[in-house]
């Protein structure tokens, strides 16, 4: 596969992973979060751990929509799916979430409930122009990448004058989830980490363009590399932020330059503004309310808001108590700090968010790594995260 | 929300649409977010949309800087 | 075929399945006499006794059974029909034991199209010839529109294994090679291409087919062979986590010497899905001692289902029982069971 298998190629990881190993520094740590969950899955998934240098970490950032979607939002979905009228078209990752009162969409599709996976949100729109009698609800989830679609879904359904889509929109972005791990209240409770640099996501900033992140190369001084989705991509991504920590700069670079410019994809972005405005504030599960952090349907597309459209109140239920999710996402312990990991919480019954999706930290470590943690004598000489 | 897909556009529809091919396999996906794209070009496919066109010029930059990163011979592998 | 007074013969253009086709009364007899014997065709059938009565070659028993619900109920290189044939014959020839015949029991939805039910039922008949194991007995009940999928199908085997064969999931041992007979994911990509929201299009076929006489030709070359397990359900994945734990050994793959058909690696990469826990309905997992390998290899190839077949990588002792994988990008990694189903992934 073009574009694919070239940046997948592990003797080429193999050099870039040893000039890494070159260039940092002795005696010096380098502490890099990857934000992008696609980035978590592939680091886990290829092991690209195993090719760092021991002083080079990384720390998995909060960067899955399904992950820091909170419980009282999923709630919701299934309080409106619940309604005979109702069709949930949701996407596949939603689907396990886990919700109150132990329930997720899987389980209240077994109850009866008429939730339907879809891959796209035009799949959505199609099933409302087949299913006249019947409302169409999309349960609006992602980044950056995911709103294009879904606003151009809503002007689909309003150039064909269909009465019957709704969206229930839970679009978060990028930059204030960022701005909100470097400097919460919450970071004077838990103490923070040294982060010492990003890898920026890739197909968030196909859309959005590198631009966004200059503000915090300035503001926090933190260099900031934008990557691409394979595994090369994000080893060059490694290389090049030891290099700006090395060389004392706080710069956004790209690495992702066959797909990513500064100015993004202007027409995908106009077409977010108009149908979008944001929220004073959102819930993200693990990291409590971040301010100007997600969006909701403007004025002028109030007729397709489910929100308004079902009066589904607004609920926050906490998480687990012995859920060490909150602390994970800012890097200060790893999945296998948690009392509950691979016991009470696993992929087949997660209780928090790392848990949830294949890209959650603690996820990817049950999935990937954790055989690391019973038997590290295994890997000799390779180096362990 | 990253799983996104370079792929090739093999046709064009009516309507912002195209068809894309990844591979051998084929699938009807929307174009409406790029402008401009042509039979042959490659876009990066998200939910049943292309989000960017990917750029093969820069794509060979890249897979050359990967290269000249490793300026030592390969090491034994693991 | 001796008609028992029906008035009139099943309609196989325009007729639907009906209530009374289950009621075990005129109509369930017309249709097993003119669909069911007609088609299936042996000698326990036309007695039309609810039973049969069979010779059994000396030997152990084997038994196994396997309900089908596939949907879509025709799919690229199958159907339901000879998938409820060949899955049942694989479940038994994974004891390295003789499958001999099969019992067919089948659920139907009122309003089911009877031109689809006549075609599923050729296509096992045709499934049950090719493999010669033949359909002796069986049973139809109807249910409620609403109420089916069209058309479930249960089918139970019986064979016989001879004396010096003993394959069972307990026997891997550190050391041993671990064989499969060609490319993985062929089967549920085949299916997924086919489902609501996920069409795209491919030229991948189910891969479906009766694996007894690979078996056969397999346990000649190397009568020793320790496992045999089709990988269904969970794939490749799934199936050898289920041994390793039988077993309480621990296995180690190589990503790179797995077969998979470059389009089954595109369609997964368009879902989000690992090919490692794809379906198979026409593959087997052979495992035996390091000895016999190349031996095996060379029998498998030989036989026209194992052409592609590979050696994918070996047991080792581990006792948290981990299948393990060298990846092609050069790491280790841990391939885990499947967590519920494995939806599709836009993440």
């Amino acid at each position: 596969m073009k574009y694919i298998d070239e940046f997948r190629d592990g003797s080429v990881a193999r050099r870039i992973g040893a000039a890494i190993a070159r260039e940092a520094l002795p005696g010096r740590r380098y502490s890099f979060m990857e934000f992008c969950g696609g980035h978590t899955h592939a680091i886990a998934r290829y092991g690209v751990a195993d090719l760092l240098p021991g002083n080079v970490r990384m720390i998995h950032g909060p960067g899955c929509p399904v992950c820091v979607l909170p419980i009282g939002r999923i709630d919701m979905a299934i309080e409106i799916a619940r309604r005979p009228e109702v069709i949930l078209a949701t996407y596949g990752d939603t689907m396990r979430v886990p919700a109150s009162g132990r329930l997720s969409l899987l389980k209240a599709k077994a109850q009866g409930a008429d939730i339907r996976m879809v891959y796209s949100t035009a799949d959505a729109v199609r099933l409302a122009e087949r299913n006249p009698a019947r409302e169409v609800v999309m349960f609006a989830i992602g980044f950056e990448t995911t709103t294009p679609p879904t606003a151009l879904a809503i002007r689909e359904a309003q150039a064909k004058g269909l009465t019957n889509f709704f969206v229930f929109c839970n679009h978060v972005l990028t930059p204030s989830a960022i701005s909100h791990i470097l400097e919460s209240p919450e970071v004077r409770e838990l103490g923070t980490v040294p982060i010492d640099g990003f890898v920026g996501p890739a197909h968030v900033s196909t859309v959005i363009g590198s631009r966004p992140y200059e503000f915090f190369a300035e503001e926090y001084q933190k260099p900031v590399v934008i990557a691409g989705f394979e595994p090369l991509d994000v080893m060059q991504a490694i290389l090049m932020l030891v290099r700006q920590v090395n060389d004392g700069r706080c710069e956004v670079e790209n690495e992702f330059t066959r797909a990513v410019t500064r100015e993004g994809n202007a027409k995908a972005q106009a077409l977010v503004a108009e149908v979008f405005g944001l929220r004073r504030t959102f819930e993200w599960r693990g990291l409590g309310e971040v301010p100007y952090s997600a969006l909701r349907l403007k004025e002028g597309y109030a007729a397709f808001d489910a929100e308004r459209r079902y009066g589904v109140a607004d609920r926050s239920v906490p998480d687990h108590k012995a859920c060490e999710c909150g602390a994970i996402l800012r890097g200060l312990r790893h999945p296998a700090d948690c009392k509950l990991f691979g016991s009470a919480c696993t992929p087949e019954n997660p209780l928090g968010s790392c848990m949830v999706s294949s890209e959650g930290a603690c996820a990817a470590h049950y999935t990937y790594g954790r055989f690391r943690d019973t038997s590290r004598r295994v890997a000799a000489g390779a180096a362990v995260t | 929300m990253c799983l996104a897909l370079p792929v090739r556009v093999i046709e064009l529809r009516d309507g912002d649409r195209g068809v894309v091919d990844l591979g051998g396999v084929r699938k009807e996906v929307s174009l409406a977010l790029v402008d401009g794209v042509s039979v042959g070009d490659y876009v990066i496919l998200h939910v049943g949309y292309a989000l960017t066109r990917l750029d093969p010029d820069e794509a060979q930059k890249t897979l050359e800087t990967f290269a000249a990163a490793g300026l030592s011979p390969e090491p034994a592998a693991p | 075929m001796r008609r028992r007074g029906f008035t009139r013969a099943l309609d196989f253009r325009h007729g639907q399945v009906e209530m009374t086709h289950g009621s075990g009364g005129r109509a369930t007899a017309q249709l097993v006499e003119e669909l069911f014997v007609a088609q299936f065709d042996n000698e326990a059938l036309r007695r039309l006794d609810d039973q049969a009565q069979v010779e059994v070659p000396p030997g152990r028993l084997v038994v196994a059974t396997d309900s089908h619900v596939v949907s879509p109920l025709f799919f690229p290189g199958g159907d339901i029909g000879c998938l409820s044939v060949h899955g049942t014959i694989n479940d038994v020839s994974m004891a390295g034991a003789r499958p001999l015949y099969l019992a067919a029991g089948f659920i139907l939805e009122e309003g089911l199209p009877l031109a689809d039910l006549r075609r599923i039922v050729e296509s096992m008949a045709a499934a049950a010839r090719e493999a010669g194991v033949p359909i002796v007995t069986g049973d139809t009940k109807v249910v409620e529109r609403g109420k089916g999928d069209g058309v479930f199908i249960t089918t139970t085997g019986v064979g016989v294994v001879p004396a010096g064969v003993n394959v069972s999931g307990t026997r891997a041992r550190p050391g041993d090679a671990v064989l499969v007979n060609g490319t993985m994911g062929d089967h549920g990509v085949a299916i997924m291409s086919l489902r609501e929201n996920l069409e795209f299009g491919t030229t991948i076929r189910s891969d479906t087919a009766a694996l007894h006489g690979l078996v056969a030709a397999m346990l000649k070359a190397v009568p020793d062979i320790h496992c045999l397990r089709d990988p269904t359900r969970g794939g490749l994945a799934t199936t050898l986590n289920e041994l390793a734990h039988q077993s309480g050994v621990g296995v180690i793959i190589g990503e790179a010497r797995i077969p998979v058909r470059g389009e089954v690696n595109s369609a997964c990469e368009f879902l989000g899905l690992d090919p490692l826990y794809v379906a198979n309905e026409g593959k087997l997992i052979a495992i035996c001692a390091p000895a016999d390998a190349q031996r095996l290899l060379d029998a498998m190839q030989a036989h026209p289902l194992g052409r592609e077949a590979a050696i994918i990588g070996e047991v080792i002792e581990d006792e948290h029982a981990f299948v393990q994988m060298d990846t092609a990008f050069g790491g280790r990694r841990v391939v885990d069971w499947l967590t519920g189903d494995q939806l599709p992934r836009i993440c």
